[in-house]
Order: structure tokens, then C-alpha cells, then sequence
């Protein structure tokens, strides 16, 4: 096999002394980096990039220590996702589902280790789909025009029911807040300002963080606060902070899931990890059944979108390296680099530079190796966070989001805009409202409204191209199927059920 | 193209790395600097290329003290940072700002509001790039007046895509083209695209028949010969693979369109500063380290400074003003 022996050479290039240390290096500050939302990969990248350039750094060697601060702090997040309800991504929101629920019921430790292990497992296979499908998958991500995406936002939507708690009405509702969140900002089209009020502050949108840390974390301290008394002490208890053998076994099956899907979905230029993360979520909950309890504290609904989430990094590569099309932010500024070093991003730089793409797969792999070696020893300390009396903590996490919310655009007018979304957070929570489809909404709804006008304005106003290709249909049907099949599964077993025979 | 290594990196090299990236990870923007970019989009943009690069060369250079580090201020498509220029840096000696055609280009459509480009001073350019309209390498047209040809024709079964917002850059480069073709505007369809990459991508996906962006943006896929460059919109031929490519003048349609990259100023910042800068920029733009980091940017040389670059904004703000109403964008 020409791939394994190519990959071969990686891994020689990947275990270099100074590689080996870098990667590490690059792992240990990007999970530093990682837990405090906000500055994400693309700032810790970004700062680094002149650094790379000023000390001459051979471009392997750089790509190697980008891709490990890219994974640590990815990981990174998930820790205060979990621990502290703070997600610093959008993909973390649904981590944040049942990672907290676990935290709350003193199962954080096995949440965060769960966490780390199917991060290990999500990358793992996904360098495996790297290193065999790349040419094939970028094939693929070219013919994924405008309606296809379109089918796949309302697949991910699917993940809908999955999130909406007890009252669909509700859920209903708290998604089409999120949609009208959305719709604030600068027209995608046509750059016209919509429902910005003449804000400057407000022509980019509702920035995704500043709603995520408002809804979730600074809700999070109000109802703290709420239900605080003089005198009370200890803040969460935690038990274990290691994984069960039966409880890794029963999340085999969800992590290869989560993989293979997160990988497929990451390889889509501009769909990502928040995609991917929902989609192996809601994908999750559909093949667990009736039993699974997401959303209350299930490990499975940690396991799925952290693999994913992991997985699509991976996937998210293969247009970088092969077309040149950077799927996030974050590869965006990869290719920054890249360019910078001398690299030309495309379907030629396998070909040319396979020391570079071969290096950078193998270092991924050890990076994700180093990630779970650094992280599951730490587990224990991390959780112990938690022990803080609750005066200590709480004001912690209020501190943090603000900072971290400050962090993304240096704008005191955000931080007005997170108390108030606390506010909110507040009362949709104490009146049962879900947060999780505001997310949905906020996230989805301007990749919606661009392929839509993009399918339709290729389409000339016909609505009949966004079932015109088989992969179109074939999204369609699964978004039906996902959304109806629980619901039409329930119905047909009912009469059976409770109430007896019918006829 | 090999890669050339510059170094095969030290184990002390390394270490010292790692420890300053502990530092480098750790320290948040801070504003009280000698001097500093901010470049008005997220990190990874051009605008932020610009900056980045631009301070790496004037701290080697020894240009600027203590280093000129970027602050990302994105927003209204570089309007926050134009606002924040304005209304908060103003007198403010050791800030410039990115900009590009695209700037220009908002202004001339009054998109900053009320902001205009004598709000601020213009200090100058440093490097450019040039449009180009590419087709698919398995479309029937091989030159620029086929296509246009084509077009005028029937208008209705072609469908551009570009990395920009309707009326933005590469919106405007087609439309110029099929002014000069004799096609009604309001019959060109443009279907925006977030980036060139994703533009590039519905054309190599049979989505769109043409693709308008810049030339750094299909250097890869000439290469292999998925797509066919079939003018480009600078004034004389560009050299290396684009050698072959005709200019759009040559092909009998006088049409350029030069992205320029560069920098503006606070308002209010005196003589005497504003001189300064200039001298910076105008040192930088003549150093062979320039030359070095703006090739490996994709940018090529294109350097104005000073009055005349003052007044080049002002023209070409006028020019872009004339051509949106022109076209019925804006009354």
C-alpha cells in the first residue's frame, strides 16, 4: 500500500525529537488556551503565526505545532463546557447537554474522561479517513452545491427533537427565537443592514459566543444565586474520575458513530463541528431508543458529539489541504499559514510536498495520543474545581465568561449583550424553555438562508432544484425519516402498548 | 516548487519556542503599545494578512519600536474598525489601519453610514492583486469574447459566482466587463459565495458557468488544469502561469480591477506623524524582506504613498460612486 508507506514516512517525520515536543507543546497551550472560551484556536493560532515565521521553523515542523494547539483546545473546552456549563464553540453547546447534567449529578469526572477518550477515538479514525479517502472525499465536497447543504441543515435540524425536552410547543418557540436571532445583521446577500437599529456593534450579528455564554453560563449563575442560602458551602459534589469498563463498552458502538459521521460532515467546507455535533447528537438518540435518558445526563450524548466534533477537524483538513477551501475559521487561518510558509494549498500538495501532508496526518495522530496521555491524569484535577465553595465559584464563572466574551471583539457593547441574554437565560429556564434550539436556530439559521437564496438564485426562483440530485433526495429522506420516524414508530406501538388490542 | 528549508530547527530552538508560546498564549491584546495594526476583520482575512505581515517587516526592519502587533476589530465589513478610527483613535500617532479596494469600495456605496473617506488619512498601498474571470476547463469558451459573446446573448443561462457580497468586488468586476459587452446589468446573475475558495468550488461543481474573484485564488487550480483563466483585469500580463492569460484590454475590453493592499490613519494625527508612517511604508516597500514576504503572500508589487495615494482614494472613491449609480445600485 503506497498510503501506509507514505504514512510511514510521516509518522518518521511526526516522531522527531523536535516535532514530538512541539506537538506536545502545541497540545499542552492549546488546552490552556482551550478553557477559556473566547480566545479559541483561531486567536491562539493567529498570535502564534508571526512567532512561527520569526523563528524559521521548517513548515512540518509548523503545521505539526498549529494542528496540535487546533486539537488541545478543542479539548480545552470541553472542560469548561462540562464542568462550568461555559461553551466557548457551538459544537460544545450539545457537549454541554448532557456533560453538565452529568457534572450535576457529581458525574463530571467520568463526563470529562468520557470526553477525552472519545476525542481520542473520534480523531484516531478520522486520520484513518484522511490518510485513505482524502482524494475521494474532496470529489465528493465539490459536488455538495447549495440545495444539498440546504438538506443537510434540515437533517441537522432533525437533531431537533432530541434537544426539545418536555414541551414541543416550547422548543418550538425557543428555535424560532434562535432563527430570528439569526436574521439580525448584515443581509448575507447583499450586505443591507437588517434589524441592527444603526449599531455598527450589531452589522455582524448576534455573535454566537456572546449569546452561548449568556444563555448558558451567566444563566447558570443567576440560578445559582437564586437558590443560594447563608451558610450553605460545599458546591457540587464529584465522584469517580475514571470510566467504568462497562460504561466504555456500552459507548463503543456511539463513538464509531459519532466518528464516521462527524468526519463526513467535517469534510463539507463550512459545515464543521457544530454540524457534525448535532448531527451525531440527534443521530445518537435515535439509534439508543427509549431508555437513553439525553439530555438528563446520558454518557452517550458526551461521547457522540465529541467524537464527531473531533472527527470533523480531521475531516475539515481534507478541503483545506486538497482544494485549498478552508471549512472554518480556524483553517482559515491554517491556510494563512500555509501560504505564509511557502505552501501551496491544492489538489498539487500531496503530490509535491508529501513530507508536509504525511507529517501533519501522522503528528495528528500523535497529537491525539499526547491529548488523551496529558488529559485522563488531569481529569482528577480539573473536577476539582468543582470542590470551591460556591461564593469562590460561581463569581469564577461570571468572571470567566466576561472575559471570554470580551475576548472575541474587544467590545464592552457584547458584554451589555451577555448580561442580558444571562437575563433571559434566566427566565426561559425558570419557565421551561429549552436553550439548546436557541442555539440550533442562531447557528443554522444563516447557513440556511444563504444556500437557500444561493440554490434558488442558481435555480433562476425554481424550487424543484433542491430535489434535483440524488444526494439532495437522499438527504430528504433522512431528514423525514429522523424527524417522523420516532413520532409514526410511537403511534403504530401505542395500541399494543398501554391501552391493549384494537380490534 | 520545492519547499526550501529555512532551517532544520535546534533542540535549544525548540525549547525556547515552547517556552514562548506558554508566554505568547498567555498574554491578552494589550492597548498601550508603541505602535500596533488593527486589522478591521476576524484573524485570517486579508485585511489581517496585511497587518500581520507588514508589522513582521517593519520590526525586522527595525522600522517601528518594540514591535508592531495586530488587534483583529471585525465588524460591518471593516466599519467598526472605520468608526472606531474615527470617532475614538482620532490624534492617535501609533495606529494604522488595513484596507483595501474593498474599502473603497463600501465608501463609495455609503455603506460606513455617514463616514467618508476624507475621515480619515490615507497613507498608502504596498502591494496588490489583480481579478480574474475563469471558466471551467471543460466549458465551450476559450477566450474572454466568446464568453462575453455568449453572454450578451443569453444572459439568463449564465451564472457568475464570487467570494463577495452582491455589489461588492467581484460583483462589480463582471459588471464592468458586461458594460463593456453591451449585458444589461440588471440581467447579470451573481450568486455570492462566502470566500473565493467556496465560489471557486461551485464552478468546479458545475454549479455556476463563471467564477469572478482574484488571481491568488485559482493559482492552484490553473495548475492542474481544472479551471481556464480567461482574462485578467490588470494592465499588462501577469508573469508566470498567468503568462498565457490575456488581459481583459487586450481581449478588446478596457476593464482593470486592481485590489490593492494597504493602510489609513486616525484623523488628526499632524504633519509631522502622518509624514512618518509614510517614510515607514515607503522604507518597508523598497526592502528586499518586503519583497520576500509579499511574494509568499500571493501579492504583487504595487506601492503608492503619500499625496498621491490621497488622491488615488479620493478618485477612485468618486469613479466607484459614478459606476454603482451607473449601474441603478445606487440613486
Amino acid at each position: 500500500m503506497e498510503a501506509l508507506r507514505l504514512l510511514g514516512e510521516g509518522f518518521g517525520v511526526a516522531l522527531q525529537p523536535l516535532n514530538l515536543a512541539l506537538a506536545f507543546a502545541g497540545v499542552f497551550t492549546g488546552t490552556v488556551v482551550g478553557m477559556l472560551p473566547g480566545i479559541g484556536p483561531i486567536n491562539a493560532i493567529a498570535m502564534l503565526i508571526p512567532l512561527i515565521f520569526a523563528v524559521g521553523l521548517p513548515p512540518e515542523t509548523a503545521l505539526i505545532l498549529l494542528a496540535g494547539i487546533y486539537y488541545g483546545s478543542q479539548y480545552g473546552n470541553s472542560i469548561s463546557t462540562i464542568l462550568l456549563n461555559v461553551p466557548g464553540t457551538a459544537a460544545a453547546v450539545v457537549t454541554a447537554l448532557d456533560g453538565y447534567a452529568l457534572t450535576r449529578q457529581g458525574r463530571g469526572g467520568e463526563a470529562l474522561a468520557m470526553s477525552a477518550v472519545a476525542s481520542f477515538v473520534g480523531g484516531t479514525l478520522s486520520i484513518v479517513g484522511l490518510v485513505f479517502l482524502a482524494p475521494v472525499l474532496a470529489g465528493w465536497a465539490i459536488r455538495f452545491g447549495p440545495a444539498e447543504y440546504f438538506a443537510l441543515m434540515i437533517f441537522a435540524f432533525s437533531a431537533l427533537s432530541s434537544v426539545a425536552g418536555n414541551s414541543v410547543p416550547k422548543a418550538l418557540a425557543a428555535t424560532g427565537f434562535g432563527l430570528l436571532l439569526a436574521t439580525v445583521g448584515m443581509d448575507p446577500n447583499s450586505a443591507v443592514p437588517r434589524y441592527t437599529f444603526g449599531q455598527l456593534k450589531l452589522f455582524d450579528g448576534m455573535d454566537f459566543v456572546v449569546v452561548t455564554i449568556g444563555l448558558f453560563a451567566v444563566s447558570e449563575v443567576f440560578l445559582v444565586l437564586q437558590a443560594s442560602r447563608w451558610g450553605q458551602d460545599a458546591s457540587l459534589a464529584y465522584g469517580r474520575v475514571t470510566l467504568a469498563l462497562a460504561d466504555l463498552r456500552a459507548n463503543v458502538g456511539t463513538m464509531l458513530r459519532g466518528s464516521v459521521s462527524g468526519f463526513l460532515v467535517g469534510v463539507l467546507p463550512g459545515a464543521g463541528g457544530t454540524i457534525a455535533s448535532f448531527v451525531a447528537y440527534g443521530l445518537e438518540e435515535k439509534v439508543a431508543g427509549d431508555d437513553a435518558r439525553f439530555g438528563e445526563g446520558e454518557l452517550r450524548g458526551v461521547a457522540a458529539p465529541e467524537a464527531a466534533n473531533n472527527a470533523a477537524t480531521t475531516g475539515a483538513m481534507i478541503p483545506l489541504l486538497t482544494l485549498g477551501i478552508p471549512g472554518s475559521g480556524t483553517t482559515a487561518v491554517l491556510l494563512g499559514a500555509l501560504l505564509g510558509l511557502g505552501l501551496t494549498p491544492g489538489p498539487l500538495l500531496i503530490e509535491r510536498n508529501p513530507e508536509v501532508f504525511w507529517g501533519m496526518a501522522a503528528s495528528m495522530y500523535v497529537g491525539n495520543a499526547f491529548l488523551l496521555l496529558l488529559n485522563l491524569p488531569l481529569v482528577g484535577l480539573f473536577v476539582r474545581v468543582l470542590r470551591l465553595p460556591r461564593w469562590v465559584l460561581m463569581p469564577g464563572v461570571a468572571a470567566l465568561s466576561f472575559v471570554a466574551v470580551y475576548a472575541v471583539n474587544q467590545s464592552a457593547f457584547d458584554l451589555v449583550l451577555m448580561t442580558a441574554f444571562g437575563i433571559l437565560g434566566f427566565v426561559m429556564r425558570r419557565s421551561g424553555f429549552p436553550l439548546a434550539p436557541v442555539i440550533l436556530g442562531l447557528v443554522l439559521g444563516p447557513l440556511m438562508e444563504k444556500n437557500l437564496r444561493r440554490a434558488l438564485a442558481l435555480s433562476a426562483g425554481d424550487w424543484s432544484v433542491m430535489f434535483s440530485s440524488g444526494l439532495a433526495v437522499s438527504l430528504w429522506v433522512l431528514a423525514a425519516v429522523s424527524l417522523l420516524g420516532p413520532w409514526i414508530w410511537r403511534r403504530r406501538r401505542l395500541p399494543d402498548g398501554g391501552v391493549g388490542e384494537v380490534d | 516548487m520545492s519547499v526550501v528549508r529555512a532551517s532544520r530547527g535546534g533542540g535549544g530552538r525548540g525549547i525556547a519556542l515552547a517556552a514562548l508560546l506558554l508566554v505568547a498564549a498567555c498574554s491578552l491584546p494589550e492597548s498601550e503599545r508603541s505602535a500596533e495594526c488593527i486589522a478591521p476583520a476576524a484573524a485570517g482575512g486579508g485585511w489581517d494578512l496585511t497587518c500581520r505581515l507588514t508589522g513582521r517587516v517593519l520590526t525586522r526592519l527595525s522600522l517601528v519600536e518594540g514591535g508592531m502587533p495586530t488587534s483583529n476589530m471585525p465588524g460591518a465589513g471593516g466599519g467598526v474598525a472605520y468608526a472606531h478610527a474615527v470617532g475614538q483613535r482620532e490624534g492617535d500617532t501609533g495606529v494604522i489601519f488595513a484596507a483595501s479596494a474593498a474599502t473603497t469600495l463600501r465608501l463609495a456605496q455609503g455603506q460606513f453610514g455617514p463616514l467618508r473617506a476624507e475621515d480619515v488619512r490615507w497613507v498608502g498601498a504596498v502591494g496588490a492583486e489583480y481579478g480574474v474571470v475563469a471558466v471551467a476547463a471543460d466549458a465551450p469558451w476559450q477566450t474572454l469574447e466568446e464568453l462575453l459573446t455568449d453572454w450578451a446573448a443569453r444572459p439568463d443561462r449564465i451564472v457568475v459566482s464570487g467570494g463577495s457580497a452582491v455589489v461588492g468586488q467581484d460583483h462589480m468586476k463582471v459588471l464592468l466587463l458586461g458594460r463593456e459587452a453591451g449585458i444589461d446589468p440588471r440581467t447579470v446573475r451573481y450568486v455570492p459565495f462566502d470566500g473565493g475558495g467556496e465560489a471557486l468550488t461551485s464552478l468546479l461543481g458545475g454549479f455556476v458557468q463563471v467564477f469572478s474573484g482574484d488571481a491568488s485564488e485559482v493559482v492552484s487550480h490553473l495548475e492542474t488544469g481544472s479551471i481556464r483563466v480567461l482574462g485578467v483585469l490588470s494592465p499588462e500580463r501577469l508573469e508566470g502561469l498567468f503568462a498565457e492569460v490575456p488581459t481583459a484590454t487586450e481581449s478588446g475590453y478596457p476593464v482593470e480591477w486592481v485590489t490593492w493592499r494597504g493602510f489609513f490613519a486616525p484623523p488628526g494625527i499632524g504633519a509631522e506623524a502622518y509624514e512618518a508612517w509614510v517614510a515607514r511604508l515607503s522604507a518597508l516597500a523598497e526592502s528586499e524582506e518586503w519583497a520576500a514576504a509579499r511574494d509568499q503572500a500571493r501579492l504583487r508589487p504595487y506601492v503608492m504613498v503619500g499625496a498621491d495615494f490621497e488622491a488615488f482614494v479620493d478618485r477612485q472613491v468618486e469613479e466607484f460612486r459614478g459606476m454603482a449609480r451607473e449601474i441603478g445600485l445606487i440613486r
